[in-house]
């Protein structure tokens, strides 16, 4: 087989299908850049799951003097000293956790000793109220509400900090509703709604993915149908003169395969300026949300070979079943 | 060469069948006229005979193969032993006279040495010295097949099958390709050709296939075209 005469039968397809052939490539590269971005979005996920997981902590409040005083009076709202900042979910059960008054030393103390015995408990560090309203003030010192909150209105806390941060229930579990314990909180119950909704975004990329990729093969295929047709003259006298299946079928093949690299050399494109403008530059998320631990180069350029790959072979697939329809050998 | 064992073919959503039950041999080197009015089988025989089409019943044997025992990819390779001459010449009309003798032999993977050397001496054979680099749509009718046939003989089939090949020429140029295809016969290749050409298949006195409505109706050596009633 000539690669020259290859070549050339493939550049002169291309070009009498030159509209169908930017269908295929707008097409490939649009669904390729989905799929390429939902696989990124899956690693952006998981880095700041990794990234936030480490950083929080479950946090044990104790009862105040106030909210001994809020929940002994009857029918009173849920305690408003629960540490602002944070989520503080209510105990579970007792809709009164403090009724029974403050946190005594002794409570604490067993809280303190039962939380050091679990494996579960990476370390436990208390936080007494004067500890909360320093950190508070650094924190919130120059809002309003910072300066009519005071010290006897912060509730002592106990820090845990999980080997598995994704086992906080057990801990909730253990501790929710216990005398001296006004309530429990859990920073990663927000990461987790967090993370429930960029998991829906990508499943909707990759939804749309699935939609894009359909159009993408019948374009191929339409576009392998009419390149045939448009070539039958060719392909009727290869056959005649025993050219064997293969070499009739690789030039349309082929075409498929060049239109749909062209696409995924788009896709890359497209992920690689997607990177450039949101993340780094223009936009520049990683500098506006330093929060977040942002998924860098390597991440991107771990995508390409597998987007390429993916142009190129499954457009040649997808050539290639339809040519056993449309181009009998 | 070719053998057909009570070869009956039927195509689908068809009640009469277009082959029914021919048996006949056909032997190397011979010039073989296939007669019979439009619908009685001729295209069938030769479909069958290029393994375009597989037979219903009987075996159809080509250059000592069993087709129905052929693998599809084994197709090809046998249809290089076969050339193939169509009364619409089946011409690329924007590639030159060489460039279509010579796709012939490059869409088989023949060395480019060997294509510079095969065509411009088939188109010689065929009285296209010097034609070359001329397209189709310049060429008359008669040179246009004589194109064809250059590019059906340039790999040296052991069978040549003319499927109406004067069917569009006027009689003089006929004789022209007549005189080509007993010339190419002469080589030692076994011509088959399918025909309505009464005057050609009587000057010729070759052996004459007939068919009618699918059947062998008569075989006859040094025939000529229709039985003096």
């Amino acid at each position: 087989m000539r690669a020259q005469f290859v070549m050339s039968e493939i550049g002169v397809g291309l070009r009498r299908n030159l509209t169908m052939t930017f269908a295929v490539i707008i097409s490939v590269a649009l669904s390729l850049a989905l799929f390429g971005g939902s696989l990124l979005m899956r690693d952006q996920v998981s880095a700041m799951k990794g990234y936030w997981y480490d950083k929080v902590n479950v946090t044990v409040y104790l009862c105040t003097k106030n909210d001994a005083a809020l929940d002994s009076a009857a029918g009173n709202a849920p305690a408003a000293a629960g540490a602002p900042g944070t989520a503080a979910a209510p105990a579970a059960g007792n809709g009164k956790p403090c009724s029974k008054g403050a946190a005594t030393p002794e409570q604490k103390q067993g809280i303190e000793r039962e939380l050091k015995k679990m494996d579960l408990v990476q370390n436990v560090m208390y936080e007494s109220s004067d500890e909360a309203y320093k950190h508070y003030k650094e924190r919130f010192g120059h809002t309003a509400l910072a300066s009519v909150v005071t010290a006897d209105q912060m509730p002592d806390s106990f820090r845990v900090k999980l080997k598995n941060p994704e086992k906080y229930e057990v801990i909730t579990s253990a501790f929710a509703g216990r005398d001296g314990v006004q309530s429990v909180a859990d920073q990663s119950m927000e990461l987790d709604n967090l993370f429930a909704l960029l998991g829906t975004l990508n499943w909707a990329a990759l939804g749309i993915m699935m939609i894009m990729l359909i159009v993408a093969l019948l374009l191929i295929v339409n576009t392998v149908r009419v390149s045939a047709f448009s070539r039958r003259r060719e392909t009727g006298i290869m056959r005649l003169v025993g050219a064997s299946g293969f070499y009739i079928q690789v030039p349309f093949i082929m075409e498929a395969a060049v239109a749909g690299l062209i696409g995924a050399g788009f896709a890359c494109g497209m992920l690689g300026a997607g990177q450039y403008f949101v993340i780094d530059h223009g936009i520049a998320l990683r500098e506006k949300l330093q929060l977040i631990n942002f998924i860098g180069w390597d991440a991107v350029l771990a995508k390409l070979p597998l987007v390429l790959v993916i142009g190129l072979l499954m457009p040649s697939l997808a050539a290639f079943v339809a040519l056993r329809k449309y181009l009998r050998v | 060469m070719i053998r057909f064992d009570n070869v009956s073919k039927s195509y689908p959503k068809q009640t009469r069948p277009a082959l029914r039950d021919v048996s006949l041999d056909i032997a190397k080197g011979e010039f073989v006229f296939l007669v019979g009015s439009s619908g009685s089988g001729k295209s069938t025989f030769l479909r069958l005979v290029l393994r375009e089409e597989r037979a219903s019943h009987g075996q159809v044997h080509v250059l000592g193969k069993d087709l129905a025992k052929l693998s599809n990819w084994k197709v090809p390779h046998m249809r290089r032993q076969l050339g193939t001459v169509f009364q619409d010449f089946r011409l690329l009309p924007n590639k030159t006279v060489a460039e279509n003798v010579a796709f012939a032999q490059e869409v088989i993977g023949k060395p480019r040495g060997e294509i510079r050397k095969a065509v411009p001496q088939v188109l010689e054979l065929v009285g296209l010295g010097g034609k070359e680099g001329r397209m189709p749509g310049e060429l008359s009718g008669g040179e246009q097949q004589r194109v064809a046939i250059a590019r059906a003989f340039v790999n040296r089939p052991a069978l040549l099958i003319a499927d109406e090949p004067t069917g569009n020429l006027d009689p003089q140029t006929s004789v022209g390709i007549m005189k080509l295809l007993d010339r190419i016969n002469r080589t030692g290749t076994t011509v088959i050709m399918a025909t309505h050409d009464q005057q050609i298949v009587d000057q010729m006195r070759k052996r004459v296939i007939e068919l009618e409505q699918g059947r062998l109706v008569r075989d006859q050596s040094r025939g000529v075209y229709g039985y003096q009633h």
